[in-house]
């Protein structure tokens, strides 16, 4: 018999994720996977699935998933409130669904994302070795919908009980920043990247996320298109830097002044339009 | 050649020309612990194994092209792009004559980039060597072949583009679900012949 929920609704976005297709980059494929890889793979865990199985990432929460079978699931990321028909219920540990229920994900109080594992995974078809979905690229399955039935995994026998503390997405980052590729386009990078402040921009998506603030001065011009890693802070002419997220396209024209780390690229990835940003460059 | 730093765990490899790109991917390919390589017109992105990368780039020779192709691949073309006169006229010479010179030649896939199995191609005639268009088209269908300053390519899919376009293939260039994705890799030796 097919183990299936059904997404009654989606919230603002509700994408299928899992540690995306990296190894790709040369055939002009983006990594892609989970911006909070850290928080899906903890919900993976607390629900027996292997860190690799496919679970939501859901855009401000506001999603509704119904069982139509037996499972267990567990929602990470920021706090958020959960329900189960009606019941205040548990996030960041795992929770029992009985075939029938409805779990109900709120609105994150900080953050971005929240993760939600399903015992078994979320089984639809890979793609380049992966079920993420890549809107940069179309690659994996489209944006879920409202009332989308997805089928799940055999599940693996459960853990036994553990909690895990939800992340927290503070009002100001400081980001730790490697100077290069590109650095020498600018003039004293490190002087600039230390002493401007920026503000998470609203155009901001899993392609990167965009910062406003002090205009980081560089030479005119582009670099003819050379590979781009995840965490790049490319500096297009008008000043205003972008860090490359999951879905960034594989090559890229304007300078890279620094690359982010993948461990500090989560909170990015996390934080809302209208969070402090600041760099603090290391060697 | 200049390595620049990306990051904890790759280098930007920078040389001047392709076919020093070209030397330069050849001799990291297939290195243990490399997890991405990715070409582009002056440079080389490699991932991991950083050590190792250091050391395969100490007593490269670039000016050694690497000599064997993985692969080999045709292109079936239907010569009837929008642009192909205009590519006739750039170039002095008849819409026979531009298809002639496009099938007679060899090409390389010197990088992908753009979109998913978008292939540059290196190797078209000087003649057909041409710019981008005034103005780039909103709908670039998907198949289409078409011509860019040094380069030649064919539209895995559908998406903007200002690229002269002589003609058009059928075949799926990309298909995310089949076991090879990319009908074109970097490498690989490229003939476009007639339909």
């Amino acid at each position: 018999m097919n183990r299936t929920v059904t997404i009654l609704r989606t919230g603002p976005q509700a994408l299928v994720q899992d540690l995306g297709r990296p190894g790709n980059a040369h055939l002009g494929v983006p990594p892609s996977g989970a911006i909070d890889p850290h928080s899906l793979t903890l919900a993976n865990r607390l629900v027996g699935n292997d860190e690799t199985a496919a679970g939501l990432e859901l855009l401000l929460g506001g999603a509704q998933i119904h069982a139509n079978t037996s499972c267990t699931v567990a929602v990470t990321g920021p706090s958020v409130e959960v329900r189960i028909d009606g019941r205040l219920a548990d996030s960041h540990q795992p929770v029992h669904l009985p075939a029938g229920a409805t779990l109900e994900i709120g609105t994150p109080r900080t953050g971005l994302r929240t993760y939600a594992a399903i015992s078994g995974g979320i089984d639809v078809p890979q793609e380049l070795g992966s079920r993420s979905t890549d809107l940069l690229s179309g690659i994996g399955p489209e944006p879920l919908r409202d009332n989308d039935v997805l089928k799940l995994g055999t599940p693996n026998p459960a853990n036994g009980a553990d909690v895990v503390p939800p992340i927290t997405v503070l009002q100001t980052l400081v980001i730790p920043i490697r100077l290069g590729p590109r650095d020498d386009w600018f003039e004293d990078a490190e002087t600039q990247l230390r002493q401007g402040s920026w503000t998470v921009s609203d155009r901001g998506n899993r392609v990167g996320a965009r910062l406003q603030g002090t205009k980081l001065n560089r030479r005119d011009g582009e670099i003819p298109s050379e590979g781009m890693i995840t965490g790049a802070v490319q500096v297009p002419p008008d000043g205003q830097p972008v860090v490359f997220l999951n879905d960034h396209p594989t090559t890229g024209g304007y300078p890279v002044i620094g690359v982010v780390d993948r461990d500090h690229l989560r909170f990015l990835g996390q934080a809302r339009p209208g969070t402090r940003v600041r760099f603090r460059p290391i060697d | 050649m200049l390595l620049r730093r990306c990051g904890t765990d790759a280098l930007i490899v920078e040389v001047d020309s392709l076919t020093e790109v070209a030397a330069v991917r050849a001799v990291l390919q297939g290195l243990a612990g490399v997890e991405e390589l990715v070409p582009a017109a002056r440079t080389v992105l490699v991932k991991g194994a950083l050590q190792q990368v250091r050391e395969a780039l100490k007593d490269i020779d670039l000016t050694k092209a690497p000599e064997t192709h993985s692969r080999e691949i045709t292109i079936p073309v239907i010569y009837d792009g929008p642009d192909l006169d205009l590519v006739a006229e750039a170039a002095r010479t008849t819409a026979d004559e531009v298809v002639k010179l496009h099938t007679e030649a060899t090409y390389e896939v010197a990088f992908c980039g753009f979109a998913p199995g978008f292939a540059y191609l290196t190797g078209l005639p000087a003649q057909l060597q041409q710019p981008r268009l005034d103005s780039p088209r909103t709908k670039v269908p998907q198949g289409s072949v078409g011509i860019a300053g040094e380069f030649t390519a064919a539209y895995p899919r559908s998406t903007p583009g200002g690229w002269r376009l002589i003609g058009r293939t059928e075949i799926t260039l990309f298909d995310p679900k089949a076991d090879t994705p990319a009908v074109l890799q970097p490498g690989d030796q490229v003939r476009f012949v007639i339909a």
